[in-house]
């Protein structure tokens, strides 16, 4: 990993204030094509899931879920048979098992848990399997779903990441505004005759898939941090649920932009890159949150400064 | 290690004699040992975050070891300093954040994870930490490593984590329960939940480093999930808790010793295995129990 990050540095064109002298040179690069390819596909994706997991509060599903891949290559590994195989079977049935399993917030919170426990523990038989059959070794494939490289695809594995991505994205739209409905109201969704519990199954499968498809490509952690970041400001930001859902999809698509884009003019690996921008985006939105929040009161209590005295001394004791 | 060791070991009939063969090795003893201790905390600590739903807190707080060693090595630090640092700063980074979400916790704390896990990619890449199998200690541990001097700030830290999870356990329980209520009573349930998750983040930083992140994951969610299965009466469900999170860590550690296989594989195995035998079982019984009181109750009815 650490070898041909040094080459490529070494290769690439300095920064120049000319940016579109910058982008062709990045385009130059066949690895920067086919990272571009999937990174588009993949975020679009990722980004319009991420809206729902946030909606839903299924944030630990998706991490599970992101886990869940590390189990999968390894035991595709063990038993010899395609990763891609071994990726797709271990996230849907866990994305099955943590449906049928978890009913309301706290027992699915539960259900994940120890569904998750167990499946990492799975893993390390696979590991501890496949490190001693193999000869020589050592693992580097779980490591490898971990963290991923998006730089290191060939163009048959963007074109398929891209393509997955694509058919994630248009099952997700396909059941938006059933799915839509039932995150908002289940009750109310419910009582419509819209079909809840198979929406939400079909949501954590189409979360299964977009993992599945992304983790060979780019990793654990850049899926995941792709999985909550768009969502989590999206929603801050706006309340019509379609808008949000398309910024969602648009956030998630800037940050693999300008995370593959800083990454190729600097040393720093693109997973750090693009969950530092992500985390850092949340948290200017929730300090804007904040001080607009401050303000609107500053400017409320200005005239009645009493107010909030009198909230404190109704409280029982 | 343990591997090689399958081949020296037999298990036969008689069991003194496997029990003879399990602790011959001083390295067992200090598994054991260490071990007896990670699961006490974790059976306690982690009866708290289940009741509290906070498994994911949990997961989060246990992963975020992972950037926190490779840190503390990263600037010439003993990982112990790291660990802590790392679990207590996501801990009330967590708590922080959550305060100004929208709803529930669940998008705070994988925030959270997401940019640990990306500092953690940073710092193999700035470490120039190439093998492998450094990263997967971190993640899986490895409890046949303990040494003597290991067991020394593990029983500390048990102590400390115990001694104060007691000092608040009552108005925590309360606040776990029924946080509005707990509220209007005066209890402070804002500062009780960032207490509680400063006491996980050194419970899972103390353990981590021995036996791994998955595994004290592993210790915190099940044996508490199955305990309150069983029993609703806290007291009673915190020791079910502890007795079964002891009994996955020493069959465990047993089953991995006499086989190739790693022991956090059994341990994890053995939990889920009984978590779901529990949920089967209790499902089974609550359907026989609504029909056996259908019954009595047609029988009153009747009379």
């Amino acid at each position: 990993m650490m070898g041909i990050d040094t080459v490529l540095f070494s290769i690439i064109p300095p920064f120049s204030p000319n940016l579109i002298e910058d982008v062709r040179a990045m385009l130059g690069f066949d690895f920067m094509r086919y990272a571009l390819l999937a990174g588009t596909a993949i975020a679009l994706a990722a980004g319009a899931v991420s809206y729902f997991i946030v909606l839903r509060h299924q944030t630990f599903a998706g991490d599970a879920l992101s886990d869940v891949a590390f189990t999968g290559a390894l035991g595709a590994a063990v038993l010899g048979i395609n990763l891609l195989v071994g990726l797709f079977v271990g996230t849907v049935a866990v994305a099955l098992g943590i449906g049928l399993l978890g009913g309301r917030a706290r027992a699915r919170d539960v259900a994940i848990g120890t569904t998750l426990a167990w499946v990492l523990g799975l893993g390390v038989l696979f590991l501890s399997i496949y490190t001693s059959t193999a000869s020589g070794s050592n693992g580097a494939i779980g490591v490898n779903v971990l963290f991923g490289t998006i730089f290191g695809l060939t163009a048959q594995q963007a074109t398929l990441a891209a393509w997955a991505g694509a058919g994630a994205l248009a099952l997700l739209l396909l059941i938006a505004r059933p799915l839509l409905f039932a995150s908002l109201d289940p009750d109310v969704a419910a009582a419509r005759g819209v079909p809840v519990r198979a929406l939400g199954l079909a949501f954590l499968v189409i979360l299964g898939v977009t993992v599945a498809e992304a983790v060979q490509a780019v990793g654990v952690l850049l899926i995941f941090s792709l999985l909550v970041g768009p969502g989590a400001v999206a929603r801050r930001l706006v309340t019509r649920p379609f808008a949000a859902l398309a910024l969602s999809a648009g956030l998630a698509l800037v940050f693999v932009w300008v995370g593959l884009t800083l990454a190729f003019y600097t040393p720093y690996p693109v997973s750090f890159l693009i969950s530092t921008l992500a985390f850092c985006t949340y948290l200017l939105v929730l300090l804007g949150a904040q001080g607009q929040r401050f303000w609107a009161q500053r400017v409320k209590t200005a005239p009645a400064k009493k107010e909030p005295e009198e909230l404190a001394v109704s409280r029982p004791t | 290690m343990p591997g090689a060791l399958a081949d020296a070991v037999q298990l036969s009939w008689n069991l003194v004699e496997d029990i003879q063969q399990l602790f011959a090795y001083h390295f067992m003893e200090n598994a054991y040992l260490a071990g007896t201790l990670v699961a006490v905390v974790a059976g306690v600590v982690g009866y708290f975050m289940v009741l509290r739903g906070q498994s994911f807190a949990g997961h989060t707080l246990a992963k975020v070891g992972f950037p926190g060693a490779l840190g503390a090595a990263l600037i010439g630090v003993s990982p112990v300093i790291g660990l802590i640092a790392f679990g207590i700063g996501a801990a009330l980074l967590i708590g922080a954040l959550s305060a100004r979400e929208v709803k529930g916790q669940d998008v705070a704390v994988g925030m959270v994870l997401a940019f640990s896990l990306g500092l953690g990619l940073l710092f193999v890449r700035l470490s120039h930490f190439n093998n492998t199998t450094g990263v997967y200690s971190l993640l899986f541990g490895s409890v046949l490593g303990i040494s003597d001097q290991d067991i020394g700030p593990i029983m500390l830290t048990t102590c400390i984590t115990l001694a104060l999870l007691s000092a608040i356990a009552r108005p925590l329980l309360f606040a776990s329960i029924d946080p509005e209520v707990a509220a209007a009573r005066g209890v402070p349930v804002r500062l009780l939940s960032t207490l509680f998750l400063f006491l996980l983040a050194l419970a899972v930083a103390e353990a981590v480093q021995f036996v791994g992140a998955l595994l004290i994951f592993a210790l915190l969610v099940t044996p508490a999930a199955t305990a309150q299965q069983l029993t609703t009466r806290p007291a009673l469900a915190v020791g079910l808790s502890v007795v079964l999170a002891l009994l996955f860590m020493w069959f465990g550690l047993a089953i991995g010793y006499f086989t190739p296989y790693p022991s956090s594989f059994f341990i994890t195995s053995f939990a889920f295995g009984t978590y779901a035998l529990v949920r089967i079982a209790r499902s089974g019984s609550g359907w026989l129990g609504r029909s056996r009181h259908q019954v009595q109750a047609k029988g009153e009815a009747l009379s």
